[in-house]
């Protein structure tokens, strides 16, 4: 097929007849053909992006270890995880100051959390320490993303902790349980 | 005035080596492909910026979707010896025949009281039965824990190492079907933890 035959015809007539010697070339062109189209395939169906894994550490529920040391009011901020994508999070004690409602992404809690972190730092000297109380009525999304806002704006100290019934009031308030 | 003749070359390129390389190719291609691990229940992770590759070995999957459970552990003898324990644990007897059948499985999720009925369907019924979950009552009921506590054991005791133990998670899921989870792992005093996450841009 893709050879052309350049051979110029057999002689005519005479002389002993010779067996033709055959070529022992094969065409590979469908081969090749065959082996990119196999290799196109696999390169499409392996998956590029291999999932990949968040680290979390909870805080010991062990009920035996007392050596815990009292957090400050004024550096803890509280972040309620509510319904609806929504959040809401306050500084200090709960009901002391109203809560903020806020969304979730880059322009929304990242602000947020570089903002307190920089202004708790300024005014105690200490750093920013995040509580995050997920409700019943959140996903395990906001949750990711939440533990993911803290991963990138390199808060160290967090903690996931269960939510209590103010603070689900709380939430009931803002609409958002 | 006689043309001078244009001699005609053949147009046949040699392919042999063009055909080698495509082999090469396609070789690696298909020894490096992995097959998909087919979860019984559609589990989309969300995105996160969290960037550590998920271990080959000494490594179990819980995976979450739809308010229901399912576990897997990474490598045959791993699993082979966590279901001798919770054979053990659970008085059940399982043949070899269902031990190897055991290891083939991927991810999980019937009862235990059912996991020997499962474990003897023919694979490809395997495939459209209905798996209920593995139960994770915060009550006595909680058989997941046992799972996860007994592939801790085996693998332990096989590999000497700690299993690490990663949550994958539907986006959609409820917060307190992973609470659930979470407290299950923690009652065995299992606090470090992974999620599994699809990786995205800051």
């Amino acid at each position: 097929m893709a050879e052309l035959d350049t051979s110029g015809g057999g002689k005519k007539g005479g002389g002993k007849v010779r067996s033709k010697k055959q070529s022992t070339r094969v065409d590979l062109t469908a081969m090749v053909d065959l082996a990119f189209l196999l290799i196109t395939f696999f390169i499409l169906t392996t998956t590029l992006q291999k999932p990949k894994a968040m680290d979390l550490v909870m805080p010991d529920k062990d009920e035996k270890t007392k050596e815990q040391l009292p957090v400050k009011e004024s550096t803890t901020m509280t972040i309620l995880l509510g319904s609806g994508n929504k959040l809401a999070w306050f500084v200090g004690i709960p009901g002391k100051t109203p809560p903020t409602i806020d969304g979730y992404g880059k322009n929304a809690l990242r602000k947020t959390l570089i903002e307190q972190a920089q202004k708790i730092k300024a005014t105690t000297g200490e750093d920013m320490m995040v509580i995050v109380k997920p409700s019943d009525k959140s996903t395990y999304k906001d949750f990711v993303s939440i533990l993911d806002e803290l991963n990138i704006t390199g808060i160290q100290s967090h903690a996931v902790v269960a939510i209590t019934p103010p603070e689900i009031g709380m939430l009931k308030d803002n609409n958002l349980y | 005035m006689a043309r001078a003749k244009v001699s005609r070359k053949s147009t046949a390129i040699d392919m042999t080596a063009m055909c080698d390389v495509a082999f090469l190719l396609l070789t690696f291609f298909i020894l490096s492909a992995k097959p998909k691990t087919q979860d019984p229940v559609t589990a989309d992770p969300p995105a996160s910026t969290a960037n550590f590759a998920i271990p080959e070995n000494d490594f179990s999957t819980i995976t979450v979707g739809q308010g229901k459970a399912y576990f897997n552990v990474q490598g045959a003898d791993v699993r082979i010896q966590t279901l001798k324990q919770m054979g053990d644990k659970y008085k059940i007897a399982f043949t070899p025949d269902e031990e190897k059948a055991f290891a083939n499985t991927e991810s999980f999720g019937v009862p235990m009281n059912v996991l020997k009925q499962f474990l003897n369907l023919p694979s490809a019924q395997k495939n459209d039965y209905k798996q209920p979950g593995i139960p994770v009552d915060t009550t006595a009921n909680n058989e997941l824990s046992d799972w996860v506590h007994e592939a801790r054991i085996a693998d332990k005791y096989l590999h000497n190492t700690t299993l690490q133990i990663a949550i994958k998670g539907d986006s959609r899921e409820e917060y307190p079907t992973i609470h659930k989870i979470i407290s299950s792992l923690q009652k065995q005093k299992v606090n470090k933890f992974s999620l599994i996450t699809t990786l995205k841009s800051k």
